[in-house]
């Protein structure tokens, strides 16, 4: 289980990596989906069943099956893939990949002085069931809203 | 009992973080940016579930629900967005939105 979680995160690092790099575009999709698996995998190896449930069904579903609609709606073809190439320089990954390298290497700073094991104790669906619908039924309700007004304003984006 | 250290699982999600972050400022096609948004989204959510693990609470895994929402309400916006845009410019450079006038 515990390679498992490093082989897991290593999958999940390199392909976010060719998400990045990628300059077609549903080849860049077809990465996030296996980086959001590679997650869902490391969900699941963190004792987290139903998370990673939800990860695969509705990042990895619902969530790319929108950006491939997208992708199809706006009929992105070959001469996109070009001006990307055209875009994507070397160069213009040198400034953010600095700023990143920094911030990530603070971040690391603070966390070499931790020094704690978590014990995987499984936490399935009925705890987490327990919680939605006993002290968090307010935030369900909130973001049942939030969702509908989130449909609500895509039709009212889309439309013409 | 098998253990793995906390920082691993929070070094992890901090590395995909900036590869969002990397992705957020490199890119220049807005459907990129989006993609690069869910990646930073996910590796919150990432953090969110090492915490869970760590006190053994379900209470990470509600609040991985909640990001889990808020990013599916945003992407629907957000394409809605870039669909709105598309047929204004006929571009996905984010460069043209650079000028606003209303």
């Amino acid at each position: 289980m515990i390679t498992l979680f490093y082989l897991a995160g290593a999958i999940a690092v390199i392909s976010t990596a060719a998400v990045i790099v990628q300059t077609n575009i549903v080849h860049a999709l077809l990465y996030l989906i296996l980086s959001l698996l590679a997650v869902a995998v490391v969900f699941y190896v963190l004792g987290a069943p139903f998370a990673a449930a939800l990860e695969a069904i509705v990042y990895a579903g619902a969530i790319l099956v929108l950006f491939l609609f997208v992708i199809m709606m706006l009929n992105l073809g070959q001469h996109t893939r070009e001006q990307e190439r055209s875009w994507l320089s070397a160069r213009m990954f040198v400034a953010p990949g600095i700023m990143s390298a920094l911030l990530l290497g603070q971040f690391l700073n603070v966390m070499s002085q931790i020094d704690q094991d978590m014990a995987i104790t499984r936490v399935g669906v009925m705890e987490v069931s327990a919680l939605l619908f006993g002290p968090y039924v307010l935030a369900v309700e909130l973001a049942s809203i939030l969702l509908l007004a989130g449909l609500v304003s895509a039709y009212h984006l889309a439309k013409k | 009992m098998e253990t793995i250290p906390v920082e691993h699982g929070l070094i992890l999600a901090g590395i995909l973080f900036c590869l969002g972050l990397i992705g957020v400022l490199t890119r220049r096609n807005i459907v990129f940016v989006l993609m690069s948004l869910e990646v930073m989204l996910n590796a919150s959510g990432l953090a969110f579930i090492v915490a869970a693990t760590r006190w053994g609470h379900a209470e990470g895994q509600v609040m991985f629900l909640m990001i889990l929402t808020l990013a599916a309400a945003e992407v629907a916006v957000g394409l809605g967005l870039i669909i709105q845009m598309f047929r204004r410019y006929q571009t996905v450079d984010i460069s043209v939105l650079s000028e606003m006038k209303g």
